[in-house]
């Protein structure tokens, strides 16, 4: 099973499917110029959590398929979610490749191109109306006076959408 | 010596679904003398849109911290992923001038203006830094020594060490050192630093779940009777999802999961109805009946 991926990947690099251009979309990102060290040691995949459970992710192809230029690949695959961001990669990479960031960026790139899985919205959401990830129930804040607790921080919502706006999170919001 | 006075950054998790870490952290920071200073107009640390967007991250990030430099407050958070993250933005604002430009640009449109005065800690590193192990320990009036736990700090504690650095992330001291104040005694078990699995669990619950039930077998594994944690997010997969890993995997724990301050707070000689003990899922009370 582990190997399907690196099987599939493999199989699939045809030169007419590669974009040369790609790799200098992420390279240009913070933290995405460090894609260029990686010299695929798998020291990654071998730290990295999620591989040890999934079939599918392994931090080490996403690179290799990034460097390559598989640029449909790399942001329509649905395991490049699967980063849970615990930087272990990232810690132990011996060539200083921030992998989790890499990955960040791939995902970033992922939403630009119109791929985000539902919960990224419904999160940027809620923040764009409330200010918090996730909405607090009315309860909540009720349950808060009654046990003695401050009332909840309320951030000003014009400032909320304002930066929303100008970060161009607005793609992110459930229409 | 002065009193320490910090900018309380709640963040999101905390009052959605972990009052009891804050109820108990409110309650031993008090007694450690620290002042806790509200937010009142704070807003998610970003670290939830982070995959999607970077750039409204470090908004959302400066935005915090910028509250905090005009409160002229250093920030405390409970959760370690608001730690990681605005100190993450915290640090690279100081140090990367375009960045900052960039992010002032956007800051200016709402009337803030990131000057970089203050710093970002997570409790355990105030506890451990600030603090002191010495005060701490001079609180405890009720040593638990007849516990034996385990501890689990959670990823965003100490990684990504460019950003956090404080301790060793691959060998983990000072939550076990914390731990160890109360009078309990801290095992080791296999794995430690992994990860609880949170931030999948909504991408891919299988591969969450996995994670989680592995950490718990290891815990159980070495005898601990309680597993102490220190993030929001790392407690609901132990303690609110524990039973749902049960079912899934056919498995039983029955393991208590507490905040650290509640812990602390016990070996403080709170009672566990202050601490909101009672919140817990899994039920402590037979972990309880053994400190009495």
């Amino acid at each position: 099973m582990a190997q399907t991926t690196a099987t599939e990947t493999t199989k699939n690099v045809q030169p007419s499917r590669l974009d040369p251009s790609f790799k200098n979309e992420v390279l240009k990102e913070h933290d995405g110029e460090t894609l260029k060290t990686c010299f695929q040691c798998g020291t990654c995949t071998s730290s990295c959590p999620t591989a040890r459970f999934s079939d599918s992710y392994r931090p080490r192809t996403v690179l290799r398929m990034a460097q390559l230029g598989l640029r449909q690949k790399v942001l329509s695959t649905p395991t490049l979610w699967l980063c849970t961001a615990c930087f272990t990669c990232t810690d132990r990479c011996p060539q200083g490749v921030e992998v989790a960031n890499v990955l960040r960026v791939l995902r970033n790139l992922a939403v630009k191109s119109g791929e985000v899985p539902l919960i990224y919205k419904e999160l940027a959401s809620s923040i764009n109306e409330t200010g918090y990830a996730y909405k607090i129930p009315e309860i909540r804040h009720k349950k808060r006076e009654e046990t003695g607790l401050p009332p909840l921080p309320k951030p000003k919502s014009a400032d909320i959408a304002k930066l929303v706006e100008l970060t161009h999170g607005t793609r992110l919001l459930k229409r | 010596m002065a009193q320490l006075k910090y900018a309380f950054f709640l963040g999101c998790t905390i009052p959605y679904r972990e009052a009891s870490y804050e109820i108990s952290a409110r309650k031993v920071f008090d007694k450690l003398g620290i002042e806790l200073v509200e937010m009142p107009d704070a807003n998610c640390c970003g670290l939830p849109v982070d995959p999607a967007n970077h750039e409204m991250m470090l908004a959302l990030s400066a935005r915090n911290l910028c509250l905090a430099e005009q409160q002229n407050l250093n920030i405390i958070t409970l959760c370690t992923g608001c730690a990681t993250t605005m100190r993450k933005t915290n640090r690279l604002l100081k140090t990367d001038k375009n960045m900052k430009d960039d992010i002032n640009g956007i800051l200016k449109q709402i009337g803030m203006e990131f000057k970089g005065t203050i710093e970002v800690k997570h409790m355990v590193q105030a506890l451990k830094e600030d603090v002191g192990f010495e005060k701490i320990k001079n609180t405890v009036q009720r040593p638990l020594s007849a516990l034996k736990v385990a501890e689990h700090g959670g990823c965003h504690l100490l990684r990504p060490v460019k950003y956090m650095g404080w301790d060793n992330p691959e060998e983990p001291q000072s939550l076990k050192d914390l731990i160890e104040l109360t009078g309990a005694k801290c095992l080791d078990y296999l794995d430690e630093a992994e990860c609880c699995g949170y931030t999948v669990i909504a991408i891919d619950d299988k591969v969450a779940l996995q994670l989680t039930r592995e950490k718990l077998n290891h815990v159980k594994e070495v005898g601990a009777q309680a597993l102490i944690t220190v993030c929001p997010s790392c407690h609901l997969m132990f303690d609110v999802n524990q039973s749902r890993i049960e079912r899934a995997f056919n498995e039983t724990y029955n393991l208590p999961v507490l905040h650290y301050t509640q812990l602390l707070g016990l070996a403080m000689g709170m009672s566990p109805d202050e601490l909101a003990i009672k919140e817990l899922r899994v039920d402590p009370s037979p972990l309880l009946q053994t400190l009495q």
